[in-house]
């Protein structure tokens, strides 16, 4: 594919994940803030979020594993969770975020349960599109094209 | 931009240097950032730095102090030797929350000239007032953006110096803010003191419209 072509297919891409919800304009946001000083910073910031994200998703799963279940303490992991979806722009992951929480605060253990498994699938999937997303990036880099801007 | 430097200086005790010159001539506002999500820290700095401040970043609010010092009596001089010119909180942290380090922060003579800025993911209204109360510049909903700093720092450079006076009637005054009738074009997340005209800042407000109609922007014409 030439370099029109792969441009193209990453404006389509990155406008449906806003379409869709997976990503939110915080996201855009984030990209602007990209430039010559600091060409990488999205890709940091957003593999940073990842690593941090799978961090508190064992937290949060070891913390409902526990016999006696500190709903706080789960709160406080996805009250985390959610902040950080949030300045990254990954608005279902948020969303699924302030739905755990409101099981938390009922303490009910199936509730937290069920959320959990939606969290870690919106996770998985914005991890996957995002991905998806820099890997569009890199070719068109490669290709020797410059990214194009979202707007 | 040394005009500036000069008139702020005049209206400051002599002891306490506004920014730093760097060589370039510009004059840099120093960030002391505090927020215990590191991806909340990057964010916050790269926000920071691509709006030429200087940036120091730290996870909590003990950490914060121990780099102002506060047990020492440097004053607002990081531990590195830079002045801080701003302190941005995140307000929710374990251990010590934005809140208590406003209040640390504003409970020492040495430290209470600096402006510290609140930052939350939740816009709840009695926290907001809570910070504003204890004497935070402003409130400001996450994630931040990009205007925001913009209007922070265009804020902070213009009013810092004359703030503590003014800040004591900013707060009896809020309560004639409710009689008035809120400004059409001004819809704000964040009341600033009155120290500053920022008819300019208003432009830039539109990101920041999600908060309650109690808080206003002050212009002081």
């Amino acid at each position: 594919m030439e370099v029109g072509q792969l441009q193209r297919r990453l404006v389509d891409y990155t406008k449906s994940l806003l379409t869709e919800g997976i990503l939110d304009d915080q996201f855009s946001q984030l990209q602007k803030l990209q430039d010559e000083s600091n060409p990488g910073f999205l890709v940091e910031v957003v593999s940073l979020f990842f690593e941090d994200s799978e961090k508190l998703l064992n937290d949060i799963t070891r913390a409902l594993d526990q016999q006696g279940v500190d709903f706080k303490t789960v709160d406080a992991y996805v009250h985390q969770l959610k902040g950080s979806s949030a300045s990254v722009g990954a608005l279902k992951l948020k969303n699924a975020c302030v739905a755990f929480r409101s099981f938390c605060e009922e303490q009910s253990m199936e509730g937290c349960l069920r959320s959990l498994q939606e969290v870690k699938q919106e996770y998985y999937n914005v991890k996957n599109k995002v991905e998806t997303l820099f890997k569009m990036e890199k070719q068109i880099v490669a290709a020797g094209g410059s990214v194009p801007k979202t707007e | 931009m040394s005009i500036t430097g000069q008139v702020l200086r005049r209206n400051l005790p002599e002891n306490v240097e506004v920014f730093d010159d760097s060589p370039s001539g510009s004059l840099e506002l120093h960030v002391l950032a505090v927020d215990d999500s590191v991806v909340d820290r990057m964010v916050i700095e790269r926000l920071l730095k691509i709006s030429s401040c200087k940036v120091t970043t730290v996870e909590s609010g003990t950490r914060a102090l121990q780099y102002l010092g506060l047990d020492g009596e440097k004053g607002p001089v990081g531990f590195d030797g830079l002045k801080v010119n701003l302190i941005m909180t995140d307000y929710s942290m374990p251990g010590m929350t934005g809140y208590e380090l406003l209040k640390k922060i504003k409970g020492s003579s040495v430290l209470r000239e600096i402006p510290v800025v609140i930052m939350s993911s939740e816009n709840v209204l009695a926290r907001i007032d809570r910070c504003l109360e204890e004497g935070a510049e402003e409130f400001l909903l996450k994630p931040v953006k990009l205007s925001d700093v913009r209007r922070l720092k265009d804020f902070i450079t213009r009013g810092e110096g004359k703030d503590s006076g003014e800040r004591i009637n900013h707060k009896r005054k809020r309560e004639d803010d409710y009689a008035s009738s809120s400004s059409p074009s001004s819809p704000s997340s964040s009341v600033l003191s009155a120290s500053s005209s920022s008819s300019s800042a208003s432009s830039s407000l539109s990101s920041s419209a999600r908060l309650s109609k109690r808080a206003k922007l002050r212009n002081k014409d």
